[in-house]
């Protein structure tokens, strides 16, 4: 019915354009490169998988990798003796896989909580999220609670962190927007606090139970099981799955919350299953990892300055970009210093920071200061 | 499954695909309609009644409770009292999802958190249809409303390196992608020069004229008078006379609204209203 009056208005002076249904060249190529770089990020992350599981005390050649997986999915391949069958199995693989499901939790819940808050420095570390969340896991391990066996310090870190998120998005919101001031601000206040109530913990726990909190605290993957993989996996899974369905919606809610509900999104829904999401994400990998840093920051903001700002791409590849930067940081925290192991939270936040004060000083750039 | 999706919000609803309205058809009105912001009373009675086929203004100073009337259709202002109706039914029970399908808005100012290409910022207007039959007009859809706006050169480039008047023409084309039967547009030429100033109201006048309803909030008296088969002026929360242009912008009404003394000549030609404030010499 409008298409008449645009026409017309064609006719006197747009500029020619090819068939409609042709898309533009701009985004054939957008949509190219996304395209490679998630076939990239994936050959990266299956080769560095494989050459992980085979580095280390006991070197396993990555041939033997490959046929000790074959042969156990019953698809060709050879068992390895006792010992490497033993130490592939029981600890390099369980560690693979839950440096694999933290990373991807971190990344996609970094892309995520930016997406929410339409704010480029929201990150579950940076904004208090994962000490809401190590709260709940401090107070389960030193209150010696286990109510729900494995899944206990799970459980805990999942409400504290929810209880975290919801405290931040309520404090740190004004008139439908957040503002990076604000943000970090509200992000310090929730860390002191968490930080204190985790002394707290510490201060009434007895010997044991502190030198295993301070050992997760730094955030290590040093104790990887099979019923740790098992223990997050639900949560990890359930939120990866359902956040590249928002993805949409995201991107309509970067116009701001009234022009996206102009556009049919529910705005109040939207926020409160993104929020949900992003507890879930940050508990999976706070629970069995401890704190790290800085990988829900770096990885989207590297994603999106390859492949532009579109949530489609963005969050599945952030997931995909947080599992390859957290396999290829824990290679390294248990390789570099051995037999020593460098505890992985110190190792990211090492990386993570640098890059932190340089987005901050860019964003203050691009607004002229920041009051 | 349904559940599930239903939960997650992605379930594909069938909805009513608005039909094309008919000339006339009254397409949102406002009754008694009265709104609080806080603790002020911004409206106060206000009645106001928007047919497809029309360009209608509205005018007034500042904080006479353009915008907020503007919100109010727009289903984004709960009313106090009074009703707003939408397509023929209260403002609140439609769904973001169906009104998105009935009514397109241009906000005062575009803003946008992440640097997104500008063809990508218009695309986003198409995404109430997404999942029914008239997806396939996308591309066109698109493609036209940029050509309208003249933004077709700059698709490629972000929008957070655009000047001021370039990011409300995208954001206007991003308004014009919805193809929504009626048009809500908040000061569209602020910040826009003579040239586009003048494409945007022509925009607005071939939209009419192939049968949607515009709302136009205008500062400009002159665009106003030249362009807007009505205008309503508002003044302390009510709409204080609303008709044709002509019959509507007197030195008396004006100059006692705005409280600034003006003179009303008719154009040599055609002779549209010139408003002209009274200045000393």
């Amino acid at each position: 019915m409008t298409t008449t009056a645009f026409r017309a208005d064609l006719a006197k002076g747009g500029p020619q354009d090819e068939s409609p249904a042709r898309r533009s060249p701009g985004r054939a190529r957008r949509l190219s490169l996304t395209a490679g770089l998630t076939l990239g990020l994936i050959a990266a992350l299956v080769l560095l998988c494989l050459l992980s599981a085979g580095i280390g005390a006991y070197r396993i050649p990555i041939g033997d990798v490959l046929g000790s997986l074959l042969h156990r999915t019953g698809l060709g391949g050879a068992e390895l003796d006792r010992v490497g069958e033993s130490v592939l199995w029981n600890i390099r693989l369980p560690r693979v896989v839950l440096a694999l499901l933290v990373g991807a939790s971190l990344g996609c819940a970094g892309a995520l909580m930016q997406g929410v808050f339409g704010n480029p420095l929201a990150e579950p570390g940076v904004i208090g999220i994962s000490s809401g969340a190590a709260v709940g896991a401090v107070a389960s391990i030193a209150l010696g609670l286990t109510f729900f066996g494995n899944w206990t310090v799970t459980v805990f870190a999942f409400l504290a962190g929810l209880a975290t998120v919801l405290l931040v998005y309520v404090m740190s919101r004004s008139g439908g927007r957040t503002e990076v001031v604000t943000l970090i601000l509200t992000g310090i206040a929730v860390n002191a606090f968490a930080g204190a109530l985790i002394g707290l913990f510490i201060f009434f726990a007895d010997n044991a139970q502190v030198s295993q909190i301070t050992f997760w605290q730094l955030g290590s993957l040093a104790q990887a099981t099979w019923p740790k993989v098992l223990a997050v996996l639900p949560c990890a899974l359930a939120g990866l799955i359902a956040a590249p369905l928002y993805a949409r919606q995201l991107d309509l809610l970067a116009l701001g919350e009234r022009p996206a509900r102009h556009l049919g999104v529910d705005v109040e829904r939207l926020r409160i299953v993104l929020v949900l999401v992003v507890a879930l994400l940050t508990a999976a990998a706070v629970a069995v990892a401890g704190i790290i840093t800085f990988v829900g920051l770096l990885v989207p903001h590297l994603l999106r300055m390859a492949a532009g700002p579109g949530h489609r791409f963005l969050v599945p590849g952030s997931a995909l970009g947080g599992a390859l930067v957290l396999v290829a940081a824990d290679l390294a925290a248990r390789t570099v210093a051995a037999p020593a192991e460098l505890p992985l939270g110190v190792l990211t936040a090492l990386f993570g920071s640098p890059f932190f004060f340089w987005l901050l000083r860019r964003t203050r750039r691009k607004q002229g200061g920041w009051a | 499954m349904s559940l599930m999706a239903k939960l997650l919000g992605t379930a594909r609803t069938v909805r009513d695909l608005p039909a094309a309205p008919a000339p006339g058809t009254v397409l949102a009105e406002a009754e008694r309609l009265r709104v609080r912001l806080g603790e002020r009373t911004v409206l106060d009675g206000a009645d106001l009644t928007v047919r497809a086929g029309q360009v209608l203004a509205l005018v007034g100073p500042n904080g006479a409770g353009k915008s907020t009337l503007l919100a109010a259709l727009a289903a984004d202002t709960p009313a106090a009292e009074g009703t707003v109706r939408v397509a023929g039914r209260p403002a609140g029970e439609w769904s973001a999802a169906e009104l998105a399908l009935r009514r397109a808005v241009l906000p005062q100012a575009a803003t946008l958190s992440f640097p997104f290409p500008v063809e990508d910022v218009v695309r986003m207007g198409r995404a109430p249809w997404a999942g029914t039959e008239r997806e396939d007009e996308d591309e066109e859809a698109v493609r036209a409303a940029m050509a309208a706006t003249e933004v077709t050169e700059f698709a490629g480039r972000p929008f957070s390196a655009l000047s001021g008047g370039e990011r409300a023409r995208v954001a206007l084309a991003r308004v014009l992608a919805q193809r929504a039967p009626l048009l809500l547009l908040d000061e569209p030429t602020a910040a826009l020069d003579l040239r586009h100033q003048e494409l945007v109201l022509r925009i607005c006048r071939e939209r009419a004229a192939a049968g949607d309803a515009v709302v136009v909030v205008l500062h400009d008296l002159q665009l106003a008078a030249a362009y807007a088969d009505r205008a309503a002026v508002l003044h302390g929360g009510r709409i204080a006379a609303e008709g044709p242009p002509a019959e509507v912008f007197t030195a008396g009404l004006i100059g006692e609204v705005y409280r600034q003394p003006v003179e009303v000549l008719p154009h040599p030609a055609g002779g549209t209203p010139l408003v002209v404030p009274v200045r000393q010499r």
